[in-house]
């Protein structure tokens, strides 16, 4: 482990040391040198898994899992992620799907929650409340676990098939809610993700709709970014881009969230699962 | 008979029509309505106007943002008729502050609360606009030189005044926000921002 750690220390510095020298470049200059820096960074994580920050949370939420936690004093390894109790290896790659115990469908972080409270006698709206956290702040216990249990199915394919009646309905319905405009800037998730090669200022943005971009950046997540040195989750992920839509705050495992999750990982079904990946 | 090749033909159609509108499932917008309240029900009662959708809010989201011509039309004359003009008649107003404002994303969003700044146009993070400002997003075509290949003229000051307070009165559906309708910008700013695209001394004519 601690030879892990100095390598990521020795990546960061070379990560910081690219943008601090980007950093006195033209801003369109910048962003490219940027771009290019973290593209090499990936391709160090692809040499050397061990050098992505965000494992040391995936490792915490390991930890997490296997503790006995909550009301009930038990850790979460009577989970069922859907491929039985306890089951984490290629747990990820098939979710969201639906669970006949909740009747409901649901993706990673969603279960984790109900896990908590039925397994561990956690209330359901403590764990909605200030579930993300702050810039620089760590992944909260929930986003590391979640971490953990992606990461377990790093390097396989995305194999949701969301083929039962329920599920479908879902993913559907994550398509129309994709295009639902709403808000005083009349929004949807499509204005910014329904299109390709375009930017936002110089951020790139990638085309959701369309299952050849979906399956490049759908399965990075969680993500560690770089801009705010912590692990987002995906259900982080919407908040924040409902934040930027003028929305209210998206409540945690809301059928919004789950459904649009679906629509996403539909998209990106095929897809090579690569998290905890790297952003910006 | 004739009744008989008529079900046919129609069933035919049918048959084409839903095999092409695959990729655009059926979904009940009630539901969807009731999910997203559902979602953001922690919001303060003031905030609740936002997870309701306008008639044309509603006919461009279930259309894709690309609604058949009846439709488009429908959407253009109801924009239309919510422009309100400036009481003076002056449409543009001082570059400068414009400039500011199509710089600025500020507001609205539920961490702006309360407010330190005035809202935002953010034009830079979708349009290209000065020369000198290299930071800009493409979802929106380039603005460079758009008062000068337009020769400054009345007619197009009071089309860009228009297409930044409603920009669905001109392309229905569009992904611009109608500044002015939905209260984001005021008459004034908007002023300032034909200034910005349309004045000769605008760094965007220079």
């Amino acid at each position: 482990m601690m030879a892990e750690e100095s390598a990521v220390k020795r990546i960061l510095i070379i990560l910081m040391a690219f943008c601090a020298a980007v950093a006195l470049a033209s801003l369109a200059r910048a962003q490219d040198e940027t771009e290019k820096a973290i593209e090499k960074y990936r391709q160090m994580l692809k040499e050397d898994p061990w050098s992505n920050p965000g494992l040391l949370d995936a490792d915490r939420g390991e930890g997490l899992w296997k503790t006995p936690a909550g009301l009930t004093k038990v850790s979460l390894e009577k989970c069922d992620l859907g491929k039985g109790a306890g089951v984490v290896d290629g747990a990820f790659a098939e979710l969201p799907r639906y669970f006949a115990d909740a009747d409901k469908v649901m993706d990673l972080e969603t279960r984790l929650m109900w896990c908590m409270e039925k397994l561990q006698g956690l209330k359901r709206d403590d764990l909605v409340k200030r579930p993300y956290p702050a810039g620089g702040q760590p992944v909260k216990d929930l986003g590391a676990i979640a971490t953990y249990v992606a990461n377990k199915s790093s390097g396989m394919k995305y194999a949701a098939k969301l083929d039962k009646p329920r599920e479908k309905a879902v993913a559907d319905e994550g398509q129309a809610i994709f295009f639902r405009r709403q808000g005083p800037h009349d929004f949807s998730c499509a204005t910014c993700h329904n299109d390709s090669g375009k930017r936002i200022r110089l951020q790139g943005l990638p085309y959701l709709a369309d299952p050849k971009e979906a399956k490049q950046v759908v399965g990075q997540w969680p993500a560690y970014r770089v801009s705010t040195t912590q692990v987002m989750t995906m259900q982080h992920r919407l908040y924040d881009c409902y934040w930027q839509m003028r929305m209210p705050e998206l409540e945690m495992g809301s059928d919004v969230s789950v459904a649009l999750i679906a629509y996403l990982t539909r998209s990106a079904e095929g897809g090579e699962i690569a998290a905890p990946g790297l952003k910006r | 008979m004739r009744n008989i090749i008529l079900v046919a033909a129609a069933i035919l159609i049918a048959g084409v029509t839903g095999s092409s509108a695959q990729q655009k499932p059926v979904v009940d917008a009630a539901k969807v309505d009731a999910d997203i309240a559902k979602a953001f029900s922690a919001a303060p009662a003031e905030w609740k106007p936002r997870l309701e959708q306008d008639e044309s809010m509603k006919e461009c989201s279930i259309h894709e943002n690309s609604p058949p011509k009846a439709v488009a039309e429908g959407i253009q004359k109801r924009e239309k008729a919510k422009i309100e003009y400036p009481a003076d008649g002056k449409l543009m107003g001082d570059w400068q502050s414009g400039e500011k404002l199509a710089q600025s994303g500020y507001g609205l969003r539920f961490t702006d609360y309360p407010a330190r700044n005035p809202n935002g146009g953010n034009c830079y993070a979708c349009h290209q606009l000065t020369k000198s400002e290299v930071s800009y997003g493409t979802i929106g075509p380039s603005l460079i030189n758009y008062g000068k290949i337009r020769n400054f003229s009345e007619a197009d000051t009071k089309a860009a005044y228009e297409k930044v307070y409603n920009a669905q009165a001109a392309y229905p559906c569009s992904n611009m926000p109608r500044f002015g309708t939905n209260k984001v910008l005021t008459i004034e700013q908007i002023k300032d921002l034909v200034a910005l695209v349309m004045g000769p001394d605008s760094p965007v004519n220079k």
